[in-house]
C-alpha cells in the first residue's frame, strides 16, 4: 500500500485516539501526562498539516467509506484539496499552540487536575479534523458535535467562577441553535436527491448532483448559514464568543479563535460552492453585507474593551467579518460567471483564514503568557511589561503589526488582495451592487485602520509604560516551549507576509476546483517576488522588497549616525515641573479609546458616571471622584433578552404544573389516558 | 544605458526627496511669516535645525525600551522607501512596482504606528494622550485616502501609481465629477495627515492642543532629527502624491532623460502653488477643537465615498 495524504491523514487521527487512550493510563503523574499526550497531539497535527498541504499541492481527491457507526450508516470520509486546505490550517496551528501547551499547561499543576483539560483538547483537535474530512451529514454532525461538546469543557474547565459556567453554558446554547439550524439544512438538501436509495441522500455525493429548486436551496443555504454563523460569531449571533474566549485557557482560546472559528468558514464555503454550487447574486449580497456589519461592530467593540483577552476575541469577531466579506464578494462574482475575480476574492478571504489562524493564535499564546506571567487579566493593571517580557512582548508585537495589516507581514497581503476584489469589480449588472461596492471597500478601509488603533492600545498598554499594578518583581519570562511556540507562529507571520506567491500558487487549485477560475498564472507573472493579481498594470505588491527596502535604510542609517560616537544619558522624563508622577498617571486603556467611544458611541449602549465626593460647599475641592462605565452591547437588549425572558416566562407557565401533590402529578396521566383514548379510539 | 538609467532615476529622486524636503517645509514657514507679517529665518532654517540636531547627545527618558529607540529609523525608512514609490520626475520608476497605492499608505500607518507606541512606551500622560488621539484621527483619515485614492484607480484601472500617472497624463482631459470629489476628499485627508491646521498645530507645544508632537515629546538628539526629518518628507511626499494622482501633467515618460528638465521645471511650480495652498489655509482657519476633527474627517469621508459612488453609478 502506497502512502497517499489519506493514510496520512487517518496515522493523525489514530495517533491523536491512542492519546486520549493514554490519558487515564497518565493521569496520576500530570506532568508526564502533559508532555507525552501534547506532544502526541503535536506529531498528529504535523501528520495532518502534511496531508494538508500535499492534497492540496497535487490536487488529489480520495474518498473512503468506513465501516463504523450506525448499521447502514457506514463513515463517509474525502480528503479534497478544500478540506486540504482546512487542514492545514488546523494542523498548523494544532501543532504550534501543542508545544505552546506543554509549558503553558504546566502552569496548572499543583491548583489544579489538568486531565480534563488534556483529554478534551486532544479530543477537541480531533473533532476539528473530523469536521473537514467528513462527507455525509451524520458524520459531519456528529464531528461537529465532538467539537463543540469538547470546546465547552475546555471553557469550563476553571468551573469555579460563575462567569466561567454562565459562558460555557451560553456557548452550548447557540451552539446547538446552530447545530439545529446545520442538521435541517442538511435534511432539505438530502431530501432533494435523486438516485440514491436508503440513507445515502444523507452523503456529500448524493447532494452534489442533487436536483433542488432555487428557492429550497436558498432555504437550505440560508439554513446553513445561520448555523455556521453561529459558531462563526457573526454579529448578531456573536454574544457567545466575547464570553467564552476570555474564560477558557489560552492556549484553547487560541485554537477556537484560531482554527474553530474557521471550521464554519469551511461549512459555508463547502456548502455553498460544492453542494449547492449554483445560486443567484442575492446570496452572496446577503454575505456580504452579514460581513462588512461584522467587521466593523467587531472591532469597534475589541476597542473598547480592558480585558486583554475579551480585546482578542472581539477581534476574531472582526476577522471573521472580513473572511465572509470575501466569501461573498466570490459568490457575488461566481454568480455572475466572473471567474477569474470570483477566485480572486476566494484567494483572498482563504489567505485571511490562514493568516487569521497564524495571527491570531500568536497573539493569544502572548496573552496566555501575560496571563501566566502576572495573574492579571485587564489591562487596565498591566504596563512596562516589556522590560520584565522582553520575548513575549517582541512576538506580540509581531502579531499586532500583522493583524493591523501593515506591510510586510501577513496581514496586509490578505486584505491588499480583498481591496483589489473591490477595485477590480467592473460595473456590476445591478444598482444596488453599484452601490454595495464602494460602501464594502469604505467599511473595510475602516475597519483595517481601526485594527491599527486597537493593536496599539493593546501593545501600548500591556507592554509600554510603567507597571501599573503595585510590584512586578514576580513577573519572569515564559518558558523554552511557549517561547518556541510563539516563534513558530510569528515566522510563519512573516513568511505568509514575505512570499505570497508561493502560498497562492500552493492554493490556487480550491478556486479552480470550486469555481472554475484561477489567478497564480497572473499572480507569479513578474516573478517570485512581485504579486501581481490579474494583471502587473493592474497592481502589485512586493513583500520582500519592502521588508528589505526598510531593513537596508534602517541598517544604512544606524550605521552613519553610528560612526560618531555620541554618548546616551539616561534622564527622568519630563513632568512639567510637577515632580510627583506615578504609573497610575498614565493614560488607560479606557482613556485611550476614549475619542473612539465618542465618535461611535451611538452604536453602544453606554453609560457612563461621575461621583464627587465632597465635603458641603466645598464643590471646588473634591475629596474622591468616583468614574463607572459601562459599555453594553445593544444587540443583546434587543435581539437576546426579549428571547431570554420569553423563555423564562414559558418555563415558569409550565412550571405551574408542578405542584408538589401526588394526587395532582396522579391526575395528570390520568386525563392523559382519557384524551388519548377520546382523540384515537 | 537604458537599462541603468531607471535606476539613477531612482536614485536621483531618493536624493531630490531627502533635501528638497526641508526645502519645501522651509518655504511654507517662510510664505506664512509673509502672510502673517512676520520677519523669516529663510527657506534653509530645517537644514540649520536639523544640524544642530544632529550634533547633540542624546537623553534618553529612564524607562524606554528598545521600541522607543527603534522608531526614529523605522519613521525614516518608512518615508523614504514611499519617496522610491511615488513618482516625482519620472514614472520609469524601478521601486514603483514594490508597493501600490494601498501599500504607500500602509507605509505611512507603519511609521504611524510606530510613533504612537513610542509615545506609549515612556509612560507619561501627554505620549499616551497624543498616542491615542494621533490613531484616533489617523482610524478615519487613512480609510478617507484610500477611498479618495481608490477613486482615481477605478478611473485609470489600475492601484499602481505609474500607471495611474501614466493614464491621467497621457489620457483625454475629461472632467470627472467623481475626480472632483476625490480631490477635494484628498486635500481635506493631507491636511490631517501631516498633521496641519485645522487638525493638528506643527507649531505648538501647548499640553493640551498637542497631538503629533505629544507622541514625540521625549525625543532628542539624532532621534528628534530623524523624526522632523521624515515629517518633512511626509509632508512633501503628499503633496506630491496629490500632485501625481491629480496633476501629474509634465512629468516624464519613460526613457526620456530630456523631458526630465521640464518635469523638474513643472514639479517646482506645482510644488510651490501647493505650498502656498496650504498657507493660505493655515492663515485662514483656526485649529479645531478635537471633537469637531472627526466632523472634518467624515466630511471628507463622505466625499471620497460619494465620489466612487458617483463613479460607479455615473460612470
Amino acid at each position: 500500500m502506497t502512502a497517499t495524504p489519506f493514510t496520512l491523514a487517518s496515522a493523525s487521527l489514530f495517533i491523536i485516539f491512542s492519546a486520549l487512550a493514554l490519558v487515564p493510563l497518565l493521569f496520576r503523574n500530570q506532568r508526564v501526562l502533559i508532555t507525552a499526550v501534547f506532544s502526541l497531539t503535536a506529531i498528529s497535527s504535523v501528520l495532518s498539516l502534511i496531508a494538508g498541504i500535499w492534497t492540496v499541492r497535487d490536487g488529489i481527491t480520495e474518498s473512503y467509506i468506513i465501516l463504523i457507526g450506525l448499521p447502514d450508516l457506514p463513515f463517509h470520509m474525502r480528503l479534497d484539496p478544500l478540506s486540504g486546505f482546512f487542514l492545514t490550517v488546523i494542523g498548523a496551528l494544532g501543532f504550534i499552540v501543542s508545544i505552546y501547551s506543554i509549558g503553558y499547561v504546566r502552569g496548572f499543576i499543583g491548583q489544579r487536575s489538568v486531565t480534563s483539560l488534556v483529554f478534551f483538547y486532544s479530543l477537541f483537535i480531533a473533532g476539528m479534523f473530523m469536521v473537514v474530512l467528513a462527507d455525509d451529514a451524520f458524520f459531519f454532525l456528529i464531528s461537529w458535535e465532538v467539537m463543540a461538546a469538547s470546546s465547552y469543557f475546555l471553557v469550563m474547565f476553571e468551573d469555579e467562577r460563575t462567569e466561567n459556567r454562565r459562558a460555557a453554558f451560553l456557548y452550548l446554547v447557540v451552539a446547538h441553535v446552530g447545530a439545529i439550524a446545520i442538521l435541517l439544512a442538511f435534511g432539505l438538501m438530502a431530501g432533494f436527491t435523486t438516485g440514491v436509495e436508503g440513507f445515502n441522500g444523507y452523503t456529500f455525493d448524493a447532494m452534489r448532483k442533487m436536483d433542488i429548486p432555487t428557492e429550497w436551496a436558498a432555504v437550505a443555504f440560508f439554513l446553513a448559514f445561520f448555523g455556521f454563523a453561529a459558531k462563526a460569531g457573526v454579529i448578531p449571533l456573536h454574544v457567545w464568543l466575547p464570553e467564552a474566549h476570555p474564560v477558557a485557557p489560552s492556549n484553547v482560546s487560541a485554537l477556537m479563535s484560531g482554527v474553530m472559528l474557521k471550521t464554519a468558514i469551511y461549512g459555508i464555503i463547502r456548502v455553498a460552492f460544492d453542494l449547492i454550487r449554483v445560486f443567484p447574486w442575492w446570496w452572496g449580497a446577503v454575505v456580504l453585507v452579514f460581513g462588512l456589519i461584522t467587521a466593523i461592530m467587531g472591532i469597534l467593540f475589541a476597542i473598547l474593551q480592558q480585558d486583554l483577552k475579551r480585546l482578542l476575541a472581539y477581534s476574531s469577531v472582526e476577522n471573521i467579518g472580513i473572511i465572509l466579506i470575501g466569501t461573498g464578494m466570490a459568490m457575488v462574482f461566481a454568480s455572475f460567471n466572473m471567474t477569474a475575480l470570483s477566485a480572486l476574492a476566494l484567494i483572498a478571504a482563504l489567505y485571511h483564514t490562514l493568516n487569521h489562524a497564524m495571527f491570531k493564535g500568536l497573539l493569544f499564546m502572548g496573552a496566555g503568557a501575560v496571563l501566566h506571567a502576572t495573574h492579571e487579566r485587564s489591562m487596565e493593571g498591566m504596563g512596562g511589561l516589556i522590560h520584565r517580557m522582553p520575548w513575549t512582548a517582541a512576538l506580540f508585537l509581531i502579531g499586532c503589526i500583522s493583524i493591523s495589516a501593515l506591510p510586510p507581514f501577513n496581514g496586509f497581503v490578505s486584505e491588499w488582495l480583498m481591496l483589489q476584489a473591490f477595485l477590480l469589480s467592473p460595473a456590476l449588472p445591478n444598482p444596488l451592487l453599484k452601490l454595495l461596492i464602494p460602501l464594502g471597500a469604505a467599511i473595510l478601509a475602516l475597519t483595517a485602520a481601526l485594527a491599527a488603533t486597537c493593536f496599539v492600545k493593546a501593545f501600548g498598554i500591556t507592554f509600554l509604560g510603567h507597571w501599573r499594578g503595585n510590584h512586578d518583581t514576580h513577573i519572569h519570562e515564559v518558558d523554552g516551549f511557549m517561547k518556541a511556540g510563539m516563534v513558530l507562529a510569528a515566522a510563519m507571520c512573516l513568511f505568509l507576509g514575505v512570499l505570497p506567491t508561493f502560498v497562492i500558487d500552493w492554493m490556487d487549485i480550491l478556486p479552480e476546483r470550486l469555481i472554475g477560475g484561477r489567478i497564480a498564472a497572473s499572480a507569479g507573472e513578474f516573478g517570485w517576488m512581485w504579486l501581481t493579481p490579474i494583471s502587473y498594470t493592474r497592481a502589485s505588491y512586493s513583500g520582500p522588497v519592502v521588508l528589505l527596502g526598510i531593513t537596508a535604510i534602517v541598517a544604512l542609517v544606524y550605521i552613519i549616525l553610528h560612526a560618531r560616537g555620541t554618548t546616551i544619558h539616561r534622564g527622568p522624563l519630563w513632568d512639567c515641573g510637577f515632580e510627583k508622577i506615578t504609573p497610575r498617571m498614565q493614560y488607560t486603556g479606557t482613556a485611550f479609546s476614549m475619542p473612539i467611544r465618542r465618535i461611535f458611541g451611538f452604536l453602544f449602549s453606554i453609560r457612563e458616571r461621575i461621583e464627587v465626593d465632597a465635603e458641603h460647599g466645598q464643590k471646588a475641592f473634591p475629596k474622591r471622584i468616583y468614574y463607572s462605565l459601562k459599555i453594553r452591547d445593544r444587540i443583546w437588549n434587543w435581539l437576546y433578552q426579549p428571547v431570554a425572558d420569553a423563555s423564562f416566562w414559558v418555563a415558569r407557565q409550565v412550571g405551574r404544573l408542578q405542584q408538589g401533590r401526588i394526587q395532582m402529578y396522579l391526575i395528570y396521566p390520568f386525563i392523559t389516558i382519557i384524551v388519548l383514548l377520546v382523540l384515537l379510539r | 544605458m537604458s537599462e541603468i538609467f531607471p535606476y539613477i532615476l531612482e536614485g536621483l529622486q531618493i536624493v531630490i526627496l531627502l533635501f528638497a524636503a526641508p526645502v519645501f517645509a522651509g518655504w511654507v514657514k517662510t510664505l506664512k511669516c509673509w502672510f502673517q507679517g512676520r520677519t523669516t529665518a529663510g527657506v534653509l532654517q530645517p537644514y540649520r535645525d536639523m544640524m544642530k540636531l544632529f550634533h547633540k547627545d542624546i537623553v534618553l527618558a529612564e524607562n524606554a525600551s528598545w521600541i522607543f529607540r527603534f522608531t526614529p529609523y523605522v519613521v525614516f525608512g518608512s518615508a523614504v522607501l514611499a519617496g522610491g514609490i511615488i513618482p516625482i520626475l519620472s514614472v520609469d520608476l524601478p521601486l514603483s512596482a514594490t508597493a501600490d497605492i494601498i501599500a504607500l499608505i500602509s507605509l505611512f500607518t507603519i511609521a504611524r504606528f510606530f510613533t504612537a507606541l513610542a509615545g506609549m512606551d515612556i509612560g507619561t500622560a501627554f505620549g499616551g494622550m497624543g498616542a491615542s488621539r494621533e490613531k484616533t484621527i489617523a482610524s478615519m483619515a487613512e480609510p478617507a485616502m484610500l477611498m479618495a485614492i481608490f477613486t482615481v484607480s477605478l478611473v485609470c484601472k489600475s492601484t499602481s501609481l505609474s500607471q495611474m500617472v501614466q493614464v491621467i497624463a497621457h489620457g483625454p482631459l475629461i472632467l470627472r465629477p467623481s475626480l472632483a470629489f476625490a480631490l477635494l476628499s484628498f486635500v481635506l485627508i493631507a491636511l490631517a495627515e501631516t498633521g496641519r491646521i485645522p487638525v493638528d498645530n506643527p507649531a505648538t507645544h501647548l499640553e493640551l492642543t498637542m497631538i503629533h508632537e505629544g507622541m514625540i515629546l521625549e525625543y532628542s538628539g539624532r532621534h528628534l532629527a530623524l523624526i522632523e526629518w521624515a515629517g518633512m518628507m511626509k509632508l512633501f511626499l503628499f503633496a506630491t502624491l496629490g500632485i501625481a494622482a491629480f496633476f501629474p501633467w509634465g512629468i516624464a515618460a519613460a526613457n526620456d532623460s530630456t523631458g526630465l528638465f521640464i518635469a523638474a521645471l513643472s514639479l517646482l511650480i506645482k510644488l510651490l502653488i501647493a505650498g502656498t495652498g496650504l498657507v493660505l489655509i493655515e492663515t485662514g482657519l483656526a485649529k479645531m477643537r478635537l471633537f469637531r476633527v472627526p466632523e472634518f474627517l467624515g466630511s471628507a469621508f463622505l466625499f471620497a465615498t460619494l465620489g466612487m459612488l458617483s463613479y460607479f453609478m455615473l460612470e
